[in-house]
């Protein structure tokens, strides 16, 4: 079967922020690119960002990269590369004001600037008090930056391949990347890409989850090809709780709601933060704000008849200030939870909402996996930015705001490192033989399986492992025996049987092509948190508890490192945590407190 | 909300094997959880996974699930499933080719939205900080760009239907609009001659179902009453 090449310069799978920001760096230097996305650009789940993006811009008060990088690196509960996030937080300001060159309709303070409003661990000289540094259009910061770099790249020219699902990672022998194979969804047509750049910007996999904010396209895509081409994924054993999803809906309610003023309250309406990080209070990191929730609510201090969730009150605050800065949220409540934030305090429970870890890069947006005692080797031909990758600046705990902002700057830092590479010139490697073969199995055996796994059942098993074995607080015998069960899911998840064989956009298909995606995510989450025998950000397990010796169950000595999940045999490695910043001293290791 | 069994009749269509639409009764058995007509789809796609339909953020953000639902457009994630009278009437969204069951092939719509140049225009060299523009300039464009082009309004436009070629519909008028009033562009006269023309802009004619319709709750007519004010202000 001959399948059609399609050569291009480069190719970028994902249209959400990371993707659509390095197109913009690669239509700009005139490089022939294709942009693959599963749905139509503004569709994709960098839309749904609310609260704001996160830069040292102080246009209300005094603010400093430095505080900023000192906030994400103690936010990470070090664990984040010093080196990536100096070099974010430096970045942070020229990549805002770009935004605002493309249109990006931001809101004002009264002197014109971008408007700018507290978030969660977010504090000026160095962990003193709130700072404002999210930059914000309403609670809509995410829908309007979406838009406003699609719409950069359509005046950019950039070509895109709308509602095409990309397959496989094409490597040769040499471990070159070589482009993908992608599959047209309206007619399932598969195509090669045969490149000279690829990168992934293909977002986050909370769909393992039960309970998640994430949209149903957030699959982990990225994370799956990378696997099946043999690609270690990194710190996957951190995925990110929002403290406030919709109950039972799972939407998720911006921690901007708090940086406006909200207070969260237990069933006795005690603001019960004060408790738990006097401090910064109901705005301390989202880890720290989700333990002590899933606390109050197991000691039965929880809302509602079954005591399971917990309030998020605003009803102190001016109904013109809400209708102002969080009209997004008051449409929220009233759909989802049938309530008006303005009268009524929402309903609330953490969420699963973003992945810290990924594909392992470099803050230039390259790839990177362990070679010959070497780390850092790149994989030529191969960048990764936004969710999907791993940099590492989150490290075990991300700070609100700055995935936007990650996205930004590592997408452009991709964007610039692959025009660089492209224009220090080489030809298209030469393909090998077999480059659509691994793809062409899988659809092939999913058009003819009889009597295989239920593709809904199957991810709902996944789904309830993940959650019930691997949630909020981790148990040692529950990891232990999540893995065991994860790898029982895995048999299933690759044996699927779909009814549908139409070749006319079936959606049955995409979805049993997602869950071998999802399947690759969960296991990696699962083995890897089973692995890590501390308490770090937002991995917290009851046999590393805090103690005098090892403060919140961290332990620095044996586990101030980085996990590689390796996919091929499902082994695990370590790699050194980068303390080293670019031109700062580092920032010296420290119990972690709000 | 407790258990109930909702009844729907379906659009389908599947070019591979059926020689024509129709339309399928079918029943599904929902959870008290489940509110939104999106979670009956859900349900309803884990019986017979060869129903087809597009869907994302399942919370009126992203624009993906819109349909006709029992005669009106809509989102599916943002329609409580309890108040629509049954059976259910799904069809794709009207006037727009069908791909199959509730998609549809929505080039003609993005190729009028493309066709207003929907991007900041502004030939100044970029300052090293932001552009200033005051509160109420920004409040300005409020109602504009929270469109989120999920076609509801633009397919239940007869003057869409009739000439989806050449009127650029109400989604497209909106983000024109969305430009002419941010003070930061600059090419508000070239916009203008862009929808200076018989069909473009003066098409509509005000039956203003584009507004009943809008799931975000925004209001195209009146951004094109505005863009017509002013074409009319300039040829005076």
């Amino acid at each position: 079967m001959s399948i059609p090449v399609l050569k291009f310069d480069a190719v970028i799978v994902g249209a959400g922020g990371a993707g659509l920001r390095s197109a913009i760096q690669l239509s700009e230097a005139g490089l022939k690119t294709a942009v693959l996305s599963k749905v139509f650009p503004t569709r994709s789940h960098t839309v749904a960002a609310q609260g704001g993006v996160a830069a040292s811009l102080g246009n209300s008060e005094e603010d400093h990269w430095h505080w900023h990088m000192y906030d994400t690196v103690k936010g990470s509960d070090w664990l984040g590369d010093q080196d990536a996030i100096e070099f974010m937080v430096r970045k942070a300001n020229e990549c805002v004001v770009e935004l605002e060159h493309y249109g990006m309709p931001f809101d004002r303070t009264d002197d014109g600037k971008i408007y700018q409003r507290p978030f969660g661990g977010h504090m000026s000289n160095f962990g003193e008090k709130p700072v404002r540094r999210s930059c914000a259009a309403a609670d809509r910061t995410g829908h309007a930056m979406l838009h406003a770099m699609y719409q950069r790249n359509v005046k950019a020219n950039t070509q895109f391949f709308v509602e095409w699902m990309a397959l496989d990672l094409i490597r040769d022998s040499e471990g070159h990347v070589l482009g993908v194979t992608a599959m047209e969804m309206e007619t399932g047509q598969v195509v090669i890409f045969h490149t000279r750049a690829t990168i992934f910007a293909t977002g986050g996999a909370g769909r393992i989850f039960y309970s998640s904010t994430n949209a149903f396209i957030n699959t982990g895509d990225g994370l799956g090809m990378a696997a099946r081409a043999g690609i270690p994924l990194e710190d996957m054993e951190f995925w990110q709780f929002h403290p406030t999803g919709v109950a039972g809906a799972g939407v998720l309610i911006t921690e901007g709601v708090r940086g406006e003023g909200g207070i969260l309250r237990n069933a006795n309406k005690e603001r019960f933060m004060e408790r738990y990080a006097p401090n910064a209070k109901d705005l301390a990191s989202r880890d720290v704000v989700s333990r002590a929730m899933t606390t109050e609510i197991n000691e039965g201090r929880g809302c509602g008849v079954n005591k399971d969730y917990v309030l998020l009150d605003i009803t102190h605050l001016d109904p013109n200030t809400i209708m102002k800065r969080l009209p997004g949220i008051r449409e929220i409540g009233l759909q989802f939870a049938g309530v008006d934030c303005i009268k009524e305090p929402l309903p609330v429970v953490p969420t699963c909402h973003y992945q810290m870890g990924g594909i392992p890069t470099h803050y230039s947006g390259r790839v990177v996996t362990p070679q010959n005692g070497d780390y850092n080797t790149v994989v030529p031909g191969f960048y990764a930015a936004g969710e999907c990758a791993c940099a590492s600046v989150h490290g075990a705990n991300r700070l609100g705001t700055n995935s936007l902002l990650d996205l930004l700057v590592f997408g452009k830092s991709a964007g610039d490192s692959a025009v660089e590479d492209l224009k220090a010139g080489k030809a298209h490697r030469e393909l090998p033989k077999n480059a659509a073969e691994q793809s062409l199995a899988r659809i092939a055996a999913l058009d003819s399986r009889k009597g295989g796994a239920n593709v809904h059942e199957t991810r709902l098993a996944m789904q309830r492992t993940m959650q019930n074995h691997a949630g909020v607080f981790r148990f040692g015998d529950l990891l232990k025996s999540g893995v065991e069960k994860i790898l029982e899911v895995e048999k299933a998840a690759r044996e699927l049987e779909i009814k549908d064989k139409s070749m006319a956009w079936n959606t049955a298909r995409t979805e049993a092509l997602e869950m071998e995606n999802l399947i690759e995510v969960a296991k990696a989450t699962m083995l890897s948190a089973e692995a890590r025998k501390e308490s770090r950000g937002a991995h917290v397990r009851d046999d590393a508890p805090d103690t005098p010796e090892f403060p919140n169950g961290r332990n620095d000595a044996e586990w101030l490192k980085h996990t590689l999940f390796n996919p091929v045999d499902n082994s695990i490695s370590y790699k050194p945590v980068n303390m080293q910043p670019l031109t700062v001293e580092p920032i010296a290791l420290k119990t972690r407190s709000y | 909300m407790s258990k109930r069994t909702v009844q729907f009749s379906i659009y389908r269509y599947d070019p591979d094997k059926d020689d024509a639409p129709y339309m399928q009764d079918i029943s599904v058995e929902l959870e008290p959880t489940d509110r939104k007509l999106l979670d009956a789809l859900t349900k309803l796609k884990a019986k017979d996974d060869t129903l087809s339909y597009r869907r994302s953020c399942r919370e009126g953000v992203c624009g993906s699930d819109a349909m006709n639902i029992n005669g009106k457009n809509g989102l599916a994630c943002l329609t409580d499933i309890d108040e629509l009278k049954q059976p259910i009437v799904l069809r794709p969204l009207p006037g727009l080719p069908v791909i199959r069951d509730l998609i549809v092939d929505m080039t003609q719509f993005f190729k009028q939205y493309h066709s207003i140049k929907p991007y900041l225009i502004n030939n100044d060299p970029a300052p090293e900080r932001e552009r200033l523009q005051s509160p109420e300039d920004r409040e300005e464009l409020n109602g504009l760009y929270e469109c989120i082009l999920c076609a509801c309004c633009s397919t239940s436009c007869p003057s869409f239907w009739w000439n989806p070629d050449k009127f650029v519909g109400p989604a497209g008028l909106l983000a024109a609009y969305r430009f002419i009033a941010d003070t930061r562009d600059q090419a508000t006269n070239e916009r203008l001659d862009n929808l200076e023309d018989p069909y473009r802009l003066f098409r509509c004619h005000t039956i203003m179902n584009c507004v009943d319709v809008c799931p975000k709750g925004l209001n195209p007519t009146k951004a094109i009453g505005k863009i017509k004010d002013m074409m009319v202000r300039r040829a005076v």
